[in-house]
């Protein structure tokens, strides 16, 4: 087992450090850096300028150095000015003292580098943002994972019944609604002050504002209610919870025809009883893992969702760090969404070597 | 002016049908839930001591009698909508569902005759007319094919072209009569204007054709890279697997969303990594055909060689006309105009390359995990002791078998696709600003959606309803297949 879970962590760094390596080739490619250099200095510079630009902030150098001092196991490049001979490095801050700078700034150090469109530390706007993001998914997941399951084992309990029937439709219509789906429905039904519910609950005296929901999550940055988070965390729930619940109703499903449920059956034993106490602990392992890997996909959901809802969290980052070309913003987010990606699927193997006995991993 | 009523001339007398069918299905779901809480159920089978069998009716089968007819009388409703579209002469009595059901004539028509003969000749269809057994998949069918003939009727069905602009018709609201009311031009937007005054309709009409132009495709050739890296990887291991599986699942890792930002953008775009990928990519499934020809018709020289000439040919001829860019001071430009057959228009390369990037690791996975399944039948034991060489049995002992889960996968995969190329046009990089693709559409009206929130609608709906067809055909098609 310990052998088992050393070997996976080993595959996952040499996965982050390939995965980081591309990110990190891509956005350093010779068109973005020209970008970089014009929005950085000057939109009319020449391409001599341009060149001495990157050359002066180190963008010259092979891509594999400069991706090693990213990374902190390459000594940060230092440079001395000829014309004043003042002496600039990757690891020397504006202001700071040459001496005592560090030879190693990289990631591995803790040092994310600078934003270049929110002029920021990096680490600094990564761990609010995250934070943000972390509200979002807790409150998906505690609305997602319930009502999941529930669904699930009673559609898995009697199959082909008629509630398997209607449950099952009903999870393959949320796995159908993608995110931009639903979230434009459930505006439109439950956030606008035109259409769907709301101006009728008004008319009627049922609510006080002008709208059941907000379409617009940005005030619940600061101050989540029932108001204006419901609907972002409804639309990231509702499309990750089709797939759970049929993968949940499989496993069910297939619980429920085993030998040793019929003879808890023949035994006497209530349908609730073999429900709850037979079958329901064996028919979880199977969602765990897929739970566990809803995780990328929660990602992508969440991106969407953060920018219709406007809801400044790591996905609207993403979109934001992505579309102004702001390189070490990106750098640090994909780092962060491929270490979440990775783990999950490493807790994804090993829970569900612990959960089921009967694999083992020589 | 006046606008254009919803219902038309039917309206007074269908809406309060409709509504009470709503009302007592609502009605009967609760009581139905209600009486299963407090313990009665539906009334079983009782064999009499006689040998007959009947059926004592409780509270819960009345109720489910009740949801049933209304739920009859509500599609009769809708059927009579479309019906009376079709046969009042008046656009005012027609109204806009009326006139929808209208536009929607050839649709019907197309509908109508392939079910009628699939149907009468189900049993001489195999899988395809097995589906007709099923009610999920006749009912996944039937939407996945309506946007199909929506998509090949297309200049029949939209009232105005995709990109025509009339701007007094900003945001209007639909059934709102044109300003003009030029000869020949349609009189009305039926379902509004969009931001820049065209019609919400027509675009997502048009719409279906740009989607389903490109995700059945980008899914064939996710397939075939998938397919042909899949298959060894599975039926020789080693380290062709382990290479080829850490690769896979190194995209697998890669947030989409972040990969797609960064294929998309025009700084890569300009450094040629896009177009090198396509390269990469569109290079198996000429290999694919070469090696299925191969394969299968070694000992015969004359028919193997004419076949793989004419693939050759064909294939290379494709793939250089795909990536070759009709601007003559492009750098990739292989083949001269003459021959240039294919020319992919902006973005369109870009977009179907990261779709086919982003689908063909789960493919590998899934038609790996197959071939380990199928590997060890006595069917593959038996090519191997006649001496068969791997990539027969690979190509043509397992994959035919494995055809049940593949096809299944396909219709899933179709739609997930659909769902990436709207997440593209969501994110404003799809194919082109002006693209009538139901995911840019979706994008263009989200700004003003909760003060005009007709023009997002349709689209989003458009694309649920495909989705959900292909995602219920592909169930029905699974339950089909596992009957055998």
């Amino acid at each position: 087992m310990g052998l088992f879970i050393l070997k996976r962590i080993g595959v996952m760094a040499l996965t982050a450090l390939c995965l980081t390596f591309i990110v990190f080739y891509l956005t350093n490619l010779a068109p973005n850096l020209e970008k970089l250099a014009k929005t950085q200095g000057n939109a009319r510079m020449t391409d001599e300028q341009v060149e001495s630009w990157l050359a002066r902030n180190g963008y010259d150098q092979p891509i594999v150095s400069r991706y090693g001092e990213w990374l902190g196991i390459v000594p940060g490049w230092t440079r001395v000015d000829p014309e004043t001979s003042e002496l600039t490095g990757r690891c020397i801050d504006p202001g700071m003292d040459p001496e005592t700078a560090p030879t190693y700034c990289g990631v591995l150090q803790g040092d994310f580098g600078y934003s270049t469109v929110s002029d920021d530390e990096v680490a600094a706007i990564i761990g609010g943002r995250l934070l943000l993001t972390g509200k979002l998914m807790f409150w998906a997941f505690v609305i997602m994972v319930p009502a999941a399951l529930v669904v699930g084992v009673l559609a898995g309990m009697r199959e082909g019944s008629r509630l398997d029937r209607s449950l099952s439709t009903f999870a393959i219509a949320t796995t159908a609604t993608p995110e931009y789906v639903s979230g434009v429905i459930f505006i439109v039904l439950l956030a606008s002050s035109q259409a769907g519910l709301s101006p009728l609950l008004t008319e009627w005296g049922w609510i006080d504002g002008p709208t059941l929901f907000l379409g617009s999550a940005r005030s619940a940055m600061d101050d989540a209610n029932i108001w204006n988070f419901t609907l972002p965390v409804m639309t990231i729930a509702l499309y990750g919870m089709g797939y759970i619940a049929r993968m949940t109703r499989a496993s069910m499903a297939e619980v429920m025809t085993a030998q040793y449920i019929r003879t808890a059956r023949l035994k006497g034993v209530s349908f609730r009883n073999i429900v709850l106490k037979h079958a329901l602990r064996n028919a979880l392992i199977a969602p765990f893992t897929v739970i566990m890997l809803q995780f990328p996909w929660l990602l992508t959901g969440v991106v969407i969702v953060e920018t219709l809802f406007n809801y400044n969290g790591f996905g609207w980052t993403l979109v934001q760090a992505a579309g102004n070309n702001d390189i070490e913003l990106l750098l640090a987010v994909s780092i962060v969404a491929v270490i979440v990606v990775l783990t999950t699927q490493l807790i994804s193997d090993i829970g569900y070597v612990f959960l089921n006995p009967r694999i083992r991993i020589s | 002016m006046d606008m254009l009523s919803w219902t038309g001339n039917l309206g007074p007398i269908l809406n309060p049908l409709m509504l009470a069918a709503a009302v007592v299905f609502i009605l009967g779901f609760l009581g139905q839930v209600i009486l299963s809480f407090a313990g009665i159920r539906p009334g079983e089978v009782v064999i009499n001591p006689d040998r007959t069998m009947s059926v004592v009716r409780t509270p819960s089968d009345y109720m489910l009698m009740a949801m049933k007819y209304a739920v009859l009388l509500f599609l009769t409703c809708c059927v009579v909508y479309i019906f009376g579209g079709i046969v009042q002469p008046e656009l005012e009595d027609r109204g806009i569902l009326g006139q929808l059901g209208r536009q929607f004539l050839p649709v019907w028509i197309a509908l109508i005759v392939l079910y009628a003969v699939s149907i009468v000749f189900k049993r001489r269809l195999g899988l395809y007319g097995k589906l007709f057994d099923n009610p999920i998949g006749m009912v996944g069918f039937g939407l996945v094919m309506f946007w199909i003939f929506t998509a090949v009727f297309s200049t029949l069905v939209a009232t105005h072209g995709p990109i025509d602009v009339i701007s007094q018709m900003r945001n209007e609201l639909p059934g709102t009569y044109l300003p003009s009311g030029e000869e020949g031009e349609f009189p009305v937007y039926l379902l509004g204007g969009d931001s820049l005054g065209r019609d919400v309709f027509s675009r997502m009409v048009y719409g279906a054709v740009s989607v389903l132009r490109i995700a059945p495709l980008a899914t064939l050739f996710a397939f075939m890279v998938g397919v042909s890296l899949g298959l060894p990887a599975g039926y020789f291991g080693g380290k062709i697997d382990t290479i080829v599986s850490f690769i896979a699942n190194l995209v697998l890792a890669f947030p989409v969303i972040l990969l797609f930002y960064l294929l998309v953008t025009p700084e890569i775009v300009a450094a040629g990594i896009p177009v090198a990928m396509a390269a990469v990519l569109f290079i198996f499934p000429i290999l694919f055909f070469v090696v299925l020809f191969n394969s299968r018709f070694h000992t015969q020289q004359g028919t193997r060689n004419i076949l793989v000439a004419i693939v050759l040919i064909v294939g290379f001829w494709l793939y250089f006309s795909l990536l070759s860019d009709p601007d003559p001071d492009s750098p990739v430009r292989f083949v001269p105009s003459a021959i240039d057959v294919i020319d992919i228009p902006g973005n369109l390369l870009i977009v179907f390359v990261s779709v086919v990037f982003v689908n063909s690791p789960t493919v590998f996975r899934i038609v790996r995990g197959i071939v380990l399944d199928v590997q060890t039948r006595d069917y593959v034991a038996a090519a191997q002791t006649r001496g068969e060489g791997p990539w027969y049995i690979m190509l043509w002992e397992i994959l035919p078998n494995a055809r049940g889960p593949l096809i299944v996968d396909f219709c899933l995969r179709i739609g997930y696709t659909t769902i990436l190329l709207g997440t593209l046009g969501f994110f404003g990089l799809g194919v082109s600003p002006e693209s009538p693709d139901w995911g840019s559409t979706i994008n263009d009206g989200r700004r003003l959606l909760t003060v005009y929130p007709h023009p997002p609608l349709p689209p989003a709906l458009a694309l649920m309803t495909l989705v959900l067809g292909l995602n219920l055909l592909a169930d029905g098609l699974r339950e089909e297949s596992l009957k055998d």
